[in-house]
């Protein structure tokens, strides 16, 4: 154990990781969480008991059972069985997340860098443009643009993902404006370095940490938007197996039929809880000043 | 000072300029054709035309922008398909429900959120900073329709405690009239000292109120931990503490005012993220609210009423941002001389 934290630590701190993890068990309990939830969602057709209920199969004998140990999360209007939907349904929430988060990094991380490193007139148009995007709550501008591409869980991430990118943008611009400010990128440019190799190899690398914190912070962010998107009818349809869909068909069944709501609904909140938790850890540790104020 | 304030009002129009110009090409892009919704299944061709020229959609797209940059200008917003009404009009009479329940919110959330920050930093690592830690980032975590939900599960169905829709109960209109001057009820029934309305609208307001409020809640108790975590490592508090004064006077004092600041810029933030917020919860609370006119514009693809929605709330977003800029350059120098 101490030789491989030795040989590790200049690579990545070991040691200091599970310093923090002690130090933070929340950040232990998230990582978990979301291992978890990952897990889970890869391997919901071996998971799941009725693989069948996550698409179109009805079972007009079984309506509306109370959960049991068949079903652990009853079943709902058409017989479906609800546990293998909200398994499902985890599939569906963290690909959207997952491309939604990437497509944006794509999108804003050059705009930031290419802003953030040259300065001048670049930096202002790329920014204003981003300000404009940003002037519009993510949900709204989502939701009117999906109003305008109609409703899909493909036209709901192309939505998302066009009022994400420029939060990424904004974070990169910072970040490598703040790099390229620093004695060795000085030098690469005394060097002779074209400003494309400067800020491929030397300004982006080191522009990414704070990238990544917030990606992982993301990811609870998204997917209470597209299950919002989802919930108005403006995402999934039937039969996709949408944790927000689902809140929105089990809505009229409150008060009969409390698990067509309760389940799919805590399933948002957990995946939720689990990511912002992770952000939050990841930031703590990888931010120098808050660790160094760490008791 | 008066240069900064030219200048941010000034970007502050070029991102309003680019809102209408990019709601617009939401607005022109929205499939389905809303002049057949506007006169219904049943018209004829010529009926269809005319209302196509009525709504001004048979002319070039650089003539439909310019008509509808003049007219968000002139307060003609066009008429909504649904309601047959002016938008402007509409939106004037639906704003104050919202504008009311979201200052409720964020007044209850900004009481919260700054005691529990302060809380969470005062004692920090121990078991409430902890709580205020995780409660925090379920406020944040929260689907708040789902929670609209379960909140009317638990104290409407099971409890029967607080009512579920409705601004105050109808019931009153015949015993008690409200005379209506704000179309915000609660200020309404305030203003006439009207006493009977003001505790029924109250208590509707409890549980909406809750729901909205649990986002930014959780934001503004994050933030204020984290600031004043921030502060309190600074060389005036040091010297505070080193000059032996009393640990309440050091976060009373010298402490909070300088972490409110972060605040102030992130419940612009989240009064416009509330705002939008409230498009998934006045439908199931029935606030007849911005939010629920918007669900509906957007069921019947009335796109005069959705863009009115959308400019709106990017508009008052625009006027929050440059609001909050600018009184932190009169609160706080440092930040006009940057």
């Amino acid at each position: 154990m101490t030789e491989l934290v030795t040989s590790e630590v200049r690579l990545m701190p070991t040691s200091s990781l599970l310093r923090t993890v002690r130090a933070n068990p929340l950040l232990g309990v998230a990582a978990a969480l979301g291992l978890t939830l990952v897990l889970l969602a890869l391997l919901a057709p071996v998971l799941a008991p009725h693989p069948g209920d996550a698409g179109t199969a009805t079972h007009p004998l079984d309506t509306f059972l109370p959960p049991s140990a068949d079903h652990l999360f009853g079943t709902d209007p058409v017989g479906r069985d609800m546990f293998t939907r909200v398994l499902y349904g985890a599939r569906v929430s963290l690909a959207v997340s997952a491309v939604v988060i990437s497509l944006s990094i794509l999108i804003g991380l050059p705009v930031g860098v290419v802003a953030g490193t040259l300065g001048g007139i670049a930096d202002t148009v790329l920014m204003r443009i981003t300000d404009i995007f940003l002037a519009f709550p993510a949900l709204l501008l989502a939701l009117a643009l999906v109003a305008v591409l109609g409703p899909s869980v493909t036209n709901a991430t192309i939505a998302i993902t066009i009022t994400w990118w420029p939060w990424y943008a904004r974070l990169a611009r910072g970040q490598a404006a703040s790099v390229a400010g620093r004695p060795f990128v000085v030098a690469c440019r005394v060097l002779g370095l074209s400003p494309a190799r400067t800020i491929i190899r030397h300004v982006l690398p080191n522009s990414l940490t704070p990238v990544i914190v917030q990606a992982s912070a993301d990811v609870g962010g998204v997917i209470l938007t597209s299950a919002a998107l989802s919930f108005l009818g403006l995402g999934a349809q039937d039969p996709t197996p949408e944790w927000g869909l689902m809140v929105n068909q089990g809505q009229a069944y409150l008060t009969t039929q409390w698990w067509l709501v309760t389940f799919p609904g805590s399933a948002i909140l957990i995946t939720a809880l689990a990511f912002n938790l992770l952000g939050d850890g990841l930031r703590d540790m990888l931010d120098p000043r808050t660790r160094a104020r760490q008791p | 000072m008066t240069y900064f304030f030219a200048r941010r009002v000034g970007l502050g129009l070029l991102v309003v300029a680019g809102v209408v110009v990019l709601t617009f090409v939401i607005a022109r892009v929205i499939p389905g054709d809303p002049a057949s919704s506007w006169v219904g299944p049943h018209a004829s061709a010529a009926q269809l035309r005319d209302a196509r020229h009525t709504l001004g959609l048979d002319r070039p797209l650089p003539i439909q922008l310019w008509r509808f940059v003049r007219g968000v200008l002139d307060g003609d917003w066009g008429m909504s398909i649904h309601t047959h009404q002016p938008v402007l009009s509409d939106l004037a009479t639906r704003a104050p429900a919202s504008l009311e329940l979201v200052t409720a919110a964020l007044l209850l959330a900004l009481a919260l959120g700054i005691l529990a920050g302060l809380v969470a930093a005062r004692w920090r690592g121990r078991p409430l900073d902890v709580l205020v830690r995780l409660t925090s980032v379920f406020g944040v975590s929260m689907p708040s329709f789902w929670f609209a939900l379960i909140l009317q599960l638990v104290f409407f169905q099971t409890l029967h405690a607080l009512p579920v829709s409705g601004e105050y109960d109808p019931a009153l209109d015949t015993t008690h009239p409200l005379a209506v001057h704000t179309h915000a009820p609660l200020l309404d029934a305030l203003v006439t000292a009207n006493w009977p309305v003001l505790g029924s609208a109250v208590s509707h307001l409890i549980l909406p109120m809750l729901v909205v409020a649990a986002y930014p809640g959780g934001v503004i108790a994050r933030m204020v931990r984290a600031s004043v975590l921030d502060t309190l490592g600074e060389e005036h508090v040091r010297m505070v503490r080193a000059l032996g004064f009393h640990e309440r006077t050091v976060f009373a004092r010298f402490a909070l005012k300088p972490s409110l600041n972060p605040v102030i810029s992130v419940t612009a933030l989240v009064f416009a993220y509330s705002l939008t917020n409230t498009f998934l919860v006045e439908a199931i609370f029935d606030w007849p609210g911005l939010g629920s006119y918007a669900a509906d514009a957007i069921q019947s693809l009335d796109t005069p009423a959705i863009v009115g929605v959308t400019l709106f709330v990017a508009l008052v977003y625009v006027a929050a941002n440059l609001a909050v800029d600018l009184a932190q350059a009169v609160l706080d120098p440092r930040i006009r001389l940057r």
